[in-house]
């Protein structure tokens, strides 16, 4: 996919990409490459002292069953998120898109969450799931459930999965509702006429529709619970208990900047990189194959 | 063109060599991790030393909780942009002493700047976590508490129960009187590393670790999922069950249980005083020594500290160590000292400032802001009771946060759970080995 | 429609009211919680209807600053907060327009290797390089100052990638007929392509605003002068203290005033910000 007319001068292009292509080396590939470097060392805190030890911080990471689980973990929380935060957002954008009186009042009132802050969105989760003074889990324990997320590694990933979902389900609401509104009236009204009743008519006709937004959604879901989650479970359970909600850039940050085993953490940091380039060439893809569609 | 303030401006290029006018005063920067009262007390503290002298202005800085702090440091050491002093808590202490060239030790810079410094003045059961092996204090005491139990006085009465329980058994007693009176709980803890291991071991002279809990070399083991360990916190486990014993969090998040009646029993640190004297508004309460078992080990022998002490770090000029050095004696004079003891709750760290809240009356009006002293102080400390040093301990203590969950959660058999926090621990505790040694 | 079905038009205004109502809820309970005394929260369960204290609670964080954070009065954070986002916001929108104006209507060396060096970093989240970063921004001497709040995080390259999709739907026709009249590729830009964009760089705005006003880890630890601290990153601050009970009441009134420009934002902006957020997406 490429332009037709170009012009064709040589300094000016370059200097339009040098200020981000500066930034991007300066910041980025160059703190990138040394955390690419440090994976290979057994360093202490301050640096005082370094070994090259080739790759046995990803051997011992890879031979650490806490590191495995943590994998799993990641791929559970990022699974339910995207799950419910798109399914509560396809169900309301399905809604709102019946509606039509109002529909805009209820998006304002929907889209909001996505401006807050996740740490301050894992905040508002901690203070109302505490079990000490929460009040919801204080309901909870009236309706017989003894909420603990300190305790219950179960409740905990609910937690997280709940405060993240709560931000994420504006954007998802965002799109499916401007998807829903761009598919043409008179196709669902045939179908109405046929005798579809609404709920076959929508799987039929218009999900069908639907599903490049839905898989753009996917997409951007999975990336956001794996990586903007990290002030969520920061705020909320801080990983715990026994691990149980320590996902995969919380475990970076937790090992590297609590734990100081810097090593270890770059060995994560660039399994992670692996992980992100591998869904970066895959969205990519994607989305040029749908522009130039 | 970058918009800085102009005294941190000054303060960061000190690093890289400001040489000192001989009009201003030098400036130090002291970062530390006090929040709440307990930060405006520090910046209070700065501001007395400021007004006491003028050549030397020191600048307290709040850099977050004890690992952010500390981490921040760090990264900034790595950079060449390190403060003066650094605040780093209890379980940091053998990461800094690792770090040679990094810290310059207190008692080396005291002896430097010609500030006058006897260590016996310092409480050795404070000083004993912080002193390598020739008895040269590495870094100044500052903070530093040790958990006792808080009760409920009203409860207990109400439950008919005589007074606070000394043994685990009569815990286990009162926490079934109360709940028969309709408490819903017995008893929560806050830093269960801390208390219900850590602690424990000391209180009842169990080793924690080989070589001397790590004081006498880094090629040490852990070794605490030994019999009376597991027996200890098996039986909490079997009381998580009944709520005799109820978990609320890593740190202190357990406290509104107490607060809020829900638990009429609560081991913390001696400095949560405050916080409880304000938040136990419906009943009175009580302080008393950590509970423990008539049938392990030698107990009662005596609790070890926690909190935080201050670290210099190297790179400075001299200059801004004569600065360091004058704030430590003002910092360790009895008068600063005994008002922060009694303000806070936390250890009085000489002797003269403990006599001097003594005479004040302090410990009469009071009543249980001296258990903590007594329990530390009670006997003679053991090799099992000193201290403990442990490199990657911060770390470790997340290990055993995540095991101890694991056993309250009931995944987990208390054996099988101390048994991996062990060999997790030792593998960190060797590859601090790797990292730091030869 | 041509059917009517009243009850499934009932159905949906419940399901609606009730998402609203879900969505609303951790800002209730965070704004009733920020109208009591301190001990109303500590002492067993949260109130759930307001009480008396708001304004002396949100006039304690304004005004003195909250003592758990190290006393920096909450408007300043909020200022700083502003001026990381707005720099973030600007810089990424500026350096990103014109690097993927440069990649889309110019052909010159080393082009592939610029955008996949660009491109390369499009998701790497700071928490993962946040050290090396750390180190970078020090030695450029760029601690406790606005650049380096800002600087580091402009390094993304979401905007750059999004002005690419966006470009390369423009028709071919303008650029053509922009050449034979014989305007020059700056001329092309400023007066074609830079009002096209419109929608897109407000919504853009919207995007990179929130993101740089919603940072925590990388303020946290690129700031040791407490007149640079963020709003966010006090927060948690207060949160964590250390030895010390967490002051939910004032917790929360600074929360709720760290949420509502981003969401003032959001919520004005709105209609632009969907606009430019589904153009570019679809």
């Amino acid at each position: 996919m490429e332009k037709r007319v170009v012009f064709s001068k040589l300094g000016l292009p370059i200097l339009l990409v040098a200020p981000q292509i500066v930034i991007t080396l300066v910041f980025f590939i160059w703190p990138a490459s040394q955390a690419l470097y440090q994976s290979l060392l057994l360093e202490d805190a301050f640096g005082l002292k370094s070994q090259f030890v080739w790759l046995d911080n990803f051997i011992a990471l890879f031979s650490d069953p806490h590191y495995l689980n943590s994998f799993a973990r990641t791929v559970v929380f990022s699974a339910a998120t995207a799950g419910l935060s798109l399914g509560v957002a396809l169900f309301l954008a399905a809604m709102a898109d019946r509606v039509l009186k109002g529909a805009t009042a209820y998006r304002t009132l929907i889209v909001w969450p996505y401006a807050v802050a996740p740490a301050v969105a894992g905040v508002l989760w901690f203070f109302m799931f505490n079990p000490s003074i929460g009040i919801l889990a204080y309901l909870l324990k009236g309706l017989g459930y003894d909420w603990n997320h300190y305790l219950d590694g179960t409740d905990a990933m609910m937690l997280v999965i709940l405060a993240a979902s709560w931000k994420q389900v504006s954007y998802n609401f965002l799109f499916f509702l401007a998807g829903l509104q761009a598919i043409p009236r008179s196709l669902v009204e045939a179908a109405a006429i046929d005798g579809a009743r609404p709920f076959k008519r929508f799987w039929t006709i218009v999900f069908p529709l639907l599903s490049p937004t839905a898989f753009f959604l996917l997409v951007v879901n999975i990336v956001y619970a794996f990586f903007d989650t990290f002030g969520i479970v920061h705020a909320t359970t801080s990983g715990g208990p026994a691990q149980s909600t320590t996902i995969l850039v919380y475990k970076v940050f937790n090992d590297g900047f609590i734990g100081l085993d810097l090593g270890g953490s770059a060995a994560q940091s660039v399994v992670l990189m692996a992980v992100v380039i591998t869904l970066t060439v895959f969205q990519f893809r994607y989305i040029e194959r749908k522009v130039a569609y | 063109m970058k918009p800085k303030f102009l005294p941190i401006a000054v303060g960061a290029t000190m690093a890289v060599g400001y040489a000192g006018s001989a009009l201003a005063a030098t400036e130090i920067q002291w970062w530390h991790a006090m929040g709440g009262k307990l930060g405006e007390k520090v910046v209070e503290i700065a501001e007395g030393f400021n007004a006491s002298q003028s050549d030397y202005k020191v600048t307290p800085v709040y850099k977050g909780n004890y690992t952010e702090t500390m981490t921040a440091a760090i990264a900034a050491f790595r950079a060449k942009q390190q403060p003066h002093i650094v605040q780093v808590f209890e379980v940091g202490t053998a990461s800094m002493m690792a770090a040679k060239g990094a810290i310059y030790p207190v008692y080396q810079m005291m002896a430097d700047a010609g500030e006058a410094f006897d260590p016996k003045d310092y409480l050795a059961s404070v000083t004993g976590y912080y002193t390598d092996t020739d008895g040269n204090m590495l870094s100044m005491p500052f903070n530093s508490s040790t958990p006792v139990l808080y009760y409920n006085k009203t409860a207990f009465e109400k439950a008919g129960i005589a007074g606070p329980p000394t043994t685990w058994p009569e815990v286990e007693a009162a926490a079934k009187k109360a709940q028969a009176a309709g408490y819903p709980c017995g008893f929560t803890t806050g830093w269960q590393s801390w208390v219900q291991i850590e602690n424990f071991s000391a209180w009842h002279n169990l080793s924690i670790g080989t070589k001397a809990n790590g004081f006498a070399g880094s090629d040490t083991e852990f070794v605490f999922n030994s019999p009376d360990h597991v027996k200890h916190i098996g039986q909490l486990a079997e009381w998580q069950k009944s709520k005799v014993f109820d978990y609320g969090g890593r740190r202190s998040e357990s406290a509104p249980k107490f607060y809020g009646q829900e638990c009429v029993m609560y081991m913390n640190s001696s400095a949560a005083y405050a916080g409880v004297k304000a938040n136990a508004k419906e009943f009175e309460f009580g302080v008393s020594a950590l509970p423990h078992w008539a049938d392990v080990g030698s107990a009662p022998q005596n609790t070890i500290i926690g909190g935080a002490t201050l670290w210099v770090l190297q790179g400075h000029d001299a200059e801004d160590y004569k600065a360091a050095a004058k704030f430590f004696s003002y910092l360790s004079s009895a008068e600063v000292q005994a008002d922060w003891h009694q303000f806070t709750g936390y250890l009085p760290i000489t002797t003269a400032a403990y006599e001097l809240t003594a005479s004040q009356g302090f410990y009469e009006k009071n009543p249980g802001t001296d258990v903590a002293i007594q329990q530390m102080t009670g006997k003679a400390p053991t090799e099992n009771s000193k201290g403990l040093r442990f490199g990657n301990f911060v770390q470790i203590r997340d290990i055993i946060n995540e095991e101890l969950e694991a056993i309250w959660g009931g995944s987990k058999s208390a054996q099988e759970g101390l048994d991996d926090a062990v060999s997790r621990g030792n593998a960190l505790l060797r590859k601090f080995e790797a990292a730091t040694g030869g | 429609m041509v059917e009517n079905r009243p009850w499934l038009t009932v159905f949906s205004h419940v399901v609606l009211c009730l998402g609203v109502l879900v969505t609303a809820l951790p800002i209730w309970i965070a704004f009733v919680a920020s109208t009591h005394p301190a001990d109303s929260m500590l002492s067993g369960r949260t109130p759930l209807l307001p009480g008396g204290n708001m304004l002396e609670n949100y006039a304690t964080v304004l005004g003195s600053g909250v003592k758990a954070a190290g006393s920096i009065p909450v408007g300043t954070m909020l200022w700083n907060s502003f001026v990381m986002a707005l720099m973030i916001a600007v810089g990424k929108i500026a350096i990103s327009i014109i690097a993927a104006y440069a990649i889309v209507y110019f052909r010159f060396p080393l082009r592939k290797t610029c955008f996949w060096v660009i491109f390369i970093t499009l998701m790497l989240p700071v928490e993962v390089r946040i050290l090396p970063t750390f180190g970078v921004v020090a030695s450029l001497d760029m601690l406790n100052s606005y650049w380096g709040l800002s600087v580091p995080l402009i390094a993304s390259a979401t905007a750059t990638f999004l002005f690419r999709q966006f470009f390369l739907t423009v028709p071919e026709e303008l650029a053509e007929a922009a050449r034979i009249d014989g305007a020059g590729p700056l001329k092309f830009f400023r007066d074609i392509l830079l009002p096209l964009s419109r929608t897109n760089i407000a919504a853009l705005f919207v995007i990179l605003f929130i993101f740089g006003w919603n940072q925590y880890l990388w303020p946290l630890l690129v700031t040791t002068d407490e007149g640079f601290y963020t709003i966010v990153m006090g927060i948690q601050r207060m949160l964590q203290a250390e030895d010390a009970e967490p002051a939910w009441h004032e917790i929360m009134a600074t929360s709720m005033l760290a949420m509502l420009p981003p969401v003032l934002v959001v919520v004005f902006m709105q209609r632009l910000f969907v606009k430019g957020l589904i153009e570019q997406e679809k």
